[in-house]
């Protein structure tokens, strides 16, 4: 029999697509409680496991387990909840705003609520977060105005950063929240020279970023990686690994064979994979991360091993390109409801305060959104003076732009 | 050119504990054209320290730092090495302060060795000004001796707004007028060779008068200041040389000042002609000088192709090219 030696290119494919029916029993998940818990200076090498693993604390029961157990009060906790659902109820609301063309552009971050709420839990506020944009959760989390981010989505009069930027792409410094860029994966290194600054300034406030696994592709990222190691930086540097890069699966950004959290062993320090829908357990290693940095032990890799349940944008249409069901048969279910099982096994929760909760939270966001839509919406103003649009090319306005501001005032005013 | 660069950045290590220095090999060896000499052993590894060859990397982290409220100074070894960090560069550091409406800026400079007559080859002698300057929200500064050198980089600093400071390499031991056959010469004769030890600075946007002329008036910038300077003597023609300094903001009064009292207009620039800068300056003199041209302006560059290591005389713009180009616009 002649052997086929030629070459064969690999292209690596979701195994699941529409009309398929998932089942994620390949993912061979560890239970919640067995991860070890190394001391926050642990060496690259002694995090092996957990970046091949995965840190789970709520069990299948709703019993928090094992050494990650953070041992949270109940306040805590259900602070946690309360801004999971909110960041919940805030992304349908936005959602249907756009689908009512009162914006044009949302992203939801629906079913990772918990990789970004518990993390600000753990984080001071003046912690300098670089977000992607998914962690809408770190602003709810500071207790930002859902109202303030509205007025952004609607580009109206109140809309502080005066209908420059695509809707979610906040920025808000009062609350640590650096300047969101479309450019994915630009704000990853940029999060590691703020930490290199603070560390510069012999300050104690450390940096957080965050990513997509699709991003994590980009040269950024491993320059992060390198400059972050390099220098021991404060820094956590969070990945979101929701499977999902808009129709991509996680294999083509490299997922297939490895996990994302190993790439930190490689870069010389600890990388963690972290079941990013326990709230728990993104609490813990997020706390873990969080003490290793400000004792100057250097940064942290984070994965969130999540699932994008919502689509990736108004903008696409995810049953054209997953199976419908797939985020109800995701295994490691859903972060709000996790956290409610847990708080219930625990006499902390019932159904009763859950609801009235979600009807609390539901009246605060419309009458938020009511406000804010009164201010002005796309397609129909008011806006900012469109004269704004020269301010802040550059600190003082140099004489060119002041030639085409008025350029454009002449246009306005000939106007029909 | 080299030592008045490096007291520009004493003297702010000195006077800002806010400034930093990192790039390939700035630390304990100084760089590669000796530039941070010495100021690590004077102001310590924590402000002057060598960063991995990675220019992406390098500019996002100090955007980081600004973002923080440091004055970071990165050096880019090559203005070649610095397309890896285009992306940092012209979607981050140009817009930070645009898009989140004040509320972050970086105010960084970048450094980094340009320009031929070194015989660098196409990757490590190129002109890429005309690609920031196309950037909004960037500011692009060439200076053409070692006293605007100093000045130019202090205020370079102090700016709020991020700065591409681009160092002729080919004067950093001294002037050359682009006739490569004479000898090597320094600094030490030169009007402009001599820096004060302290602070002062010289404001961006202001170009500088290298020659009072009324014949016609020669834009350059850089290396080509000085090749400008000796096509002037060899033709004879009483040309007034703009030296620009500063690439953006531009000095259009200095520019619209001098070619409306000349009549003629001739641009200079080592780098690629098409869509280079050299296009800007000629349509800027146009819309705002037209009725006062007594000819068409003419451009003197590099021509559009790669730098060719072994014709670098041929590729140059040198003094022949640019008395040719003055003969021309004076027949007009």
């Amino acid at each position: 029999m002649k052997h086929d030696s030629s070459l064969r290119l690999h292209i690596p494919e979701s195994r699941f697509r529409p009309g398929d029916v998932p089942d994620f029993n390949y993912l061979n998940l560890p239970k919640a409680g067995v991860a070890k818990r190394p001391k926050t200076d642990a060496k690259a090498s002694e995090t092996r496991d957990l970046a091949y693993g995965l840190v789970r604390v709520i069990d299948d029961a709703g019993a928090a387990v094992g050494p990650w157990d953070p041992k949270l009060d109940p306040e805590t906790l259900r602070k946690g909840l309360r801004y999971m659902l909110l960041t919940r109820v805030f992304d349908d609301r936005m959602f249907k705003a756009q689908r009512q063309g009162k914006t044009p552009f949302y992203m939801k971050c629906t079913g990772e609520e918990a990789v970004s709420v518990a993390q600000a839990l753990v984080l001071n506020r003046d912690d300098m977060c670089f977000a992607s944009y998914r962690q809408q959760g770190l602003l709810i989390a500071r207790d930002w105005p859902v109202f303030d981010l509205m007025c952004q989505i609607y580009s109206n009069t109140l809309d502080r950063l005066k209908g420059r930027q695509l809707p979610v792409l906040y920025s808000v410094r009062e609350a640590g929240f650096f300047s969101l860029s479309g450019n994915l994966g630009t704000q990853y290194p940029q999060a590691v020279g703020w930490a290199m600054a603070s560390a510069y300034k012999r300050d104690t406030k450390i940096a957080a970023a965050w990513i997509g696994e699709g991003a994590s592709a980009e040269g950024d990222f491993h320059q992060a990686l390198t400059f972050a190691a390099v220098y021991r930086a404060p820094v956590i540097l969070n990945l979101s690994n929701n499977q999902w890069a808009i129709s991509s699966s996680q294999g083509v950004a490299g997922g297939e064979e490895t996990t994302f959290a190993s790439r930190a062993v490689g870069f010389g320090f600890p990388g963690i994979r972290v079941d990013g829908n326990d709230f728990l357990a993104v609490y813990a290693v997020s706390r873990w991360a969080a003490e290793r940095a400000r004792n100057n032990h250097g940064p942290t890799l984070i994965e969130h091993f999540t699932y994008r349940a919502a689509p990736h944008s108004t903008s696409d249409d995810p049953s054209r390109y997953r199976p419908g069901d797939e985020y109800q048969r995701w295994p490691l279910g859903d972060p709000i409801i996790r956290l409610k099982g847990h708080l219930m096994r625990l006499g902390e929760w019932d159904e009763a305060r859950h609801t009235a909760l979600m009807a609390e939270l539901e009246a605060e966001v419309d009458t938020a959104n009511k406000k804010a839509q009164k201010l002005g919406v796309h397609g129909g103003g008011p806006y900012h003076d469109p004269s704004t649009m020269f301010e802040d090319v550059y600190k003082e306005m140099p004489w060119h732009l002041r030639e085409q501001q008025a350029e454009l005032a002449l246009f306005r005013e000939k106007k029909p | 050119m080299v030592e008045a660069l490096n007291s520009a950045m004493d003297v702010m290590l000195a006077r800002d504990p806010d400034v930093l220095i990192f790039g390939e090999d700035v630390g304990f060896f100084g760089g590669v054209f000796r530039v941070t000499d010495g100021l690590q052993q004077r102001y310590g590894e924590q402000r002057v320290f060598d960063a991995p060859i990675a220019e992406s990397g390098q500019i996002a982290v100090a955007i980081g730092m600004g973002a923080y409220g440091l004055r970071p100074v990165v050096e880019c070894q090559f203005a070649d090495y610095i397309y890896p960090a285009f992306d940092q560069l012209v979607s981050e550091a140009a817009r930070l302060r645009y898009r989140s409406a004040g509320e972050f800026n970086a105010p960084i400079t970048v450094r980094a060795p340009y320009g031929g007559g070194i015989f660098g080859g196409q990757t490590h002698s190129q002109s890429p000004e005309g690609l920031f300057t196309h950037v909004c929200g960037l500011k692009t500064v060439i200076p053409s001796n070692p006293y605007d050198a100093k000045g130019l980089l202090i205020s370079a600093i102090e700016d709020d707004d991020p700065v591409l400071f681009f160092e002729p390499k080919r004067l950093y031991a001294g002037p050359f007028d682009g006739h490569y056959e004479k000898p090597v010469e320094t600094w030490a004769k030169h009007a402009a060779g001599e820096v004060p030890v302290g602070y002062y600075a010289i404001p961006l946007g202001k170009a500088a008068v290298a020659r009072q002329g009324e014949a016609l008036t020669i834009l350059a910038y850089g290396t080509m200041v000085h090749v400008a300077l000796a096509a002037t003597a060899e033709t004879g023609v009483d040309a007034e040389i703009l030296d620009l300094r500063s690439l953006m903001p531009i000095d259009i009064e200095a520019i619209t000042g001098s070619v409306e009292k000349t009549g003629r207009c001739l641009i200079v620039h080592e780098a690629t002609r098409t869509s280079g800068y050299g296009a800007e300056l000629s349509a800027l003199v146009q819309e705002r000088c037209f009725y006062h041209l007594e000819a068409p302006i003419l451009r003197v560059t590099g021509w559009d192709t790669p730098y060719p290591r072994e014709f670098e005389w041929e590729y140059f713009p040198g003094p022949l090219r640019v008395a040719e180009a003055i003969r021309k616009i004076m027949a007009g």
